[in-house]
């Protein structure tokens, strides 16, 4: 068992996040690319807690902050898709331009 | 290699496994439920990989908020917005995700030879195991003190922001002239009409 393993791991993991998060065209498959995303970065932190630091332990706790930050992520985002659907009646990421001029 | 070497190489090469797959089947299947269970896997995989880190109690905190609450946030986002809808074809969509691969192999080639290329300064000390939730205690209110407090006042920034903007705008003096003539009709408030944006100039 060694470090780079993990580390490979959640760079795949981390690459196909990125994939989905800008081919999609649902709106909430992107926030679940934000996930994987979030996760691939957990895992990285958590090896280097188990490998580097193994007395101190910061890597768990800074997982810990990164899993709550994406539990209110996951539930402003989802509120935010809803009020999107509601004024726009579709989740397709293509007609979203309300920013665009 | 003695048995527990074994044994660990083995189930991490199957949570890799199931994991890279169920992430793999979240963005390319086309049923977006199929994707949100899917996500629930990679979310159960990635907390047995901190149980081989020797984290426990994180392990248990994944499984209960991404699996137990993430995702079921997920589900019930997919059933309130669940429009079976053929989006609109793009032209040229191959050429987008080509480049995207591309780019996302490319990524992966570069951070892989980063990680192997590097030197990694492995510590020798013991790992803290069972004892991590103390530690973790003790730097919550020491040294992580102001960061802990600041994610408490943005969870509930995100929960008043989420009800806020999630929530119907009713018409209270609908409501108010019903009473007296005849009971309102269950299961259906008044709400104030909106014209829907339309997509395109």
């Amino acid at each position: 068992m060694q470090l780079e393993y993990f580390l490979l791991v959640a760079a795949a993991l981390f690459c196909i996040g990125i994939y989905g998060l800008v081919t999609s065209r649902n709106a909430i498959r992107v926030l679940m690319s934000i996930e994987l995303l979030l996760n691939s970065v957990n895992l990285n932190l958590m090896a280097f807690s188990n490998y580097l630091d193994p007395q101190g332990i910061r890597g768990q706790v800074f997982a810990v902050f990164v899993i709550s930050i994406a539990a209110a992520e996951a539930a402003v985002g989802l509120a935010i898709v809803l009020a999107i659907y509601r004024n726009r009646d579709t989740v397709d990421m293509e007609q979203f331009n309300l920013l665009k001029w | 290699m003695n048995l527990a070497d074994g044994v660990q190489l083995v189930s991490f090469a199957v949570l890799a496994a199931m994991m890279l797959g169920a992430a793999l089947g979240v963005v390319l299947l086309a049923n977006i439920v199929y994707s949100a269970f899917l996500l629930g896997l990679v979310f159960v995989s990635m907390s047995g990989m901190y149980i081989l880190l020797n984290a426990g109690f994180v392990a248990a905190a994944q499984v209960l908020i991404y699996v137990g609450a993430v995702n079921v946030l997920i589900l019930f986002g997919i059933m309130l917005v669940n429009k079976r809808e053929d989006f609109a074809p793009v032209k040229n969509v191959w050429l987008g995700r080509a480049a995207t691969g591309a780019v996302c192999l490319g990524l992966f080639a570069l951070l892989g030879t980063m990680i192997l290329a590097t030197p990694w300064v492995i510590s020798i000390a013991p790992p803290a195991g069972d004892d991590a939730m103390v530690v973790i205690g003790k730097h919550f209110f020491s040294d992580f003190l102001l960061p802990f407090e600041l994610a408490s006042v943005l969870l509930l920034m995100a929960m008043i922001g989420a009800i806020v903007l999630a929530r119907r705008d009713l018409l209270p003096d609908e409501l108010a002239d019903q009473d007296g003539r005849e009971p309102p009709v269950a299961l259906k408030l008044p709400e104030r009409p909106r014209e829907l944006i339309s997509g395109k100039k």
